[in-house]
């Protein structure tokens, strides 16, 4: 077991293994999203509330899960890199942060959008939105650390430890809407209690986190390889391979 | 500096470099006070700017005073760390036996010492600038007293992932701010329930455990990213 993570840890056998696992998350993630977006924009029962604004749901829920999901990954691959100085976590690191960013944007925005109909206002100064605001500073701020420095090593590092350090701020998005009184509502699945909506409404909810999940998974594996082929462009096995592909002779 | 010798115990180095903070301040009076005069400056510009009625203003105040409070925090951050860079004192505290998150507590207290505490103390003359009522004096002041010592020990992080490089102090204030905002928000937090005569006791409490849990956790991390910020 630890051999085999041993193994992965290095970066020419993970790019092989992430380029034999990739088409299938891909083609997994597009059926996922497909099918989740045609059940919950389509079949799924509109509101007898809030009418069909409730469908910015199917979005807004897998995308702020995924920023709170990515940021934990971030600081879980900043803390390997730190200890084990294994140079995959770092590349995953900086694959993945971008996207973490964008997914909370997503979810900041579409929660706006969604604010306005059911709320009347764009934005409240609510615990768990400030939270959230602070999340996308967060990311920003990892990833301009990263790019200040000149020594991409040191950049590294430092944004990988801004991230451990960063991480304190999940917990206080997860359990804001628990401690605060709030105007954003509670949790919407839970490992404990079942679901405080119809079927027809949390099932195409679950397939389009899963959907979106999927997605990440896809997209790190792709995102993670060619950041492993732009940093290691100078190793013999990378030369090997681009040989191999481009029919040239390697030098 | 003392802390370089083998055989000094830590409390020794440790005196030795809260002695030197405290001194170097004392010898660069004008970047010790530019902080506070910022302060000042700043909280007197909010009258003419929002408006001059009494009971508006000290509506407004304990929020105005905080985040003042706090970017004058953050001004004086950037310097933290940087001339014990330029002049290699950084380098030998790396080296010296003594650990170094210790050595770097050192340093933070003698920030919070001639800044956070002096703008603490500040707060109330200027809160009469902006018509606070009397009773909230006390709490504006714990509550800034306690909070800008958290500022103090989070900012050095910041300041020491920065410290290397040649533009860090944009960097600074973006690494830096958003982990601030808890201590905003319990901080300016009492001195609004102080104003409006409610109990602001749960918030100094929670501002108290927010500097518990900064002493035990900020030092490490500034330790940390001091050494990635030098050694690479």
């Amino acid at each position: 077991m630890w051999r085999a993570i041993h193994r992965l840890g290095s970066p020419a056998i993970f790019y092989a293994v992430a380029g034999r696992l990739q088409p299938w998350c891909w083609a997994l993630a597009i059926a996922l999203l497909l099918a989740g977006s045609l059940w919950g924009l389509v079949w799924a029962p509109a509101d007898y509330q809030q009418g069909d604004s409730v469908r910015i749901l199917y979005v807004h829920v897998p995308t702020a899960l995924l920023a709170q999901s990515v940021f934990v990954l971030l600081a879980a691959a900043g803390g390997v890199f730190l200890v084990w100085r294994i140079k995959l976590a770092d590349m995953l690191a900086a694959a993945i942060a971008p996207f973490g960013a964008l997914m909370t944007l997503l979810a900041l925005v579409s929660g706006a959008l969604w604010g306005l109909p059911t709320w009347g206002t764009w934005w409240v100064w609510d615990a768990r939105l400030t939270s959230m605001l602070i999340q996308l500073f967060l990311y920003l701020g990892v990833i301009a650390l990263r790019g200040a420095y000149t020594a991409a090593e040191s950049g590294a590092r430092a944004s990988a430890l801004l991230a451990l350090v960063g991480v304190v701020n999940v917990p206080i998005i997860k359990f804001s809407v628990d401690w605060w009184q709030t105007l954003h509502q509670a949790a919407t699945f839970s490992l404990v209690r079942p679901p405080s909506m119809p079927a027809s409404m949390w099932l195409p909810l679950l397939v389009m986190v899963a959907g979106f999940y999927a997605f990440f998974v896809a997209l790190a594996l792709t995102r993670t390889r060619s950041e492993i082929l732009r940093r290691e462009s100078r190793t013999r096995w990378v030369r090997e391979r681009v040989a191999r592909t481009t029919g040239k002779a390697a030098r | 500096m003392g802390a370089g010798d083998a055989d000094t115990g830590l409390a020794t180095a440790w005196a030795a470099t809260l002695g030197r903070e405290l001194r170097r301040a004392g010898r660069r009076r004008g970047e010790t006070l530019a902080p506070l005069t910022f302060f000042a400056l700043v909280i007197a510009l909010f009258p003419l700017g929002l408006t001059v009625q009494p009971e508006r203003l000290a509506g407004l105040a304990p929020g105005l005073l905080w985040v003042t409070a706090l970017l004058a925090t953050l001004l004086s951050l950037e310097a933290l760390f940087r001339d014990d860079h330029a002049d290699g004192s950084l380098e030998q505290m790396l080296l010296a036996p003594q650990p170094l998150a210790a050595l770097v507590l050192a340093k933070v207290l003698a920030h919070w010492l001639v800044g956070g505490l002096p703008l603490a103390l500040l707060a109330p003359l200027l809160g009469v600038l902006l018509a606070l009522p009397a009773g909230s004096y006390l709490p504006l002041a714990v509550s800034l007293a306690l909070g800008s010592a958290s500022l103090s020990l989070i900012g050095a992080i910041g300041a020491a992932l920065t410290v290397g490089l040649a533009r860090g102090g944009l960097l600074l204030s973006v690494l830096v701010l958003p982990l601030f905002v808890p201590v905003l928000i319990f901080g300016a937090g009492a001195a609004q329930a102080a104003l409006v005569g409610g109990a602001f006791g749960a918030h100094l409490a929670l501002l108290g455990a927010l500097l518990a849990l900064a002493l035990l956790l900020a030092p490490w991390a500034i330790a940390a990213a001091l050494r990635i910020a030098i050694n690479g």
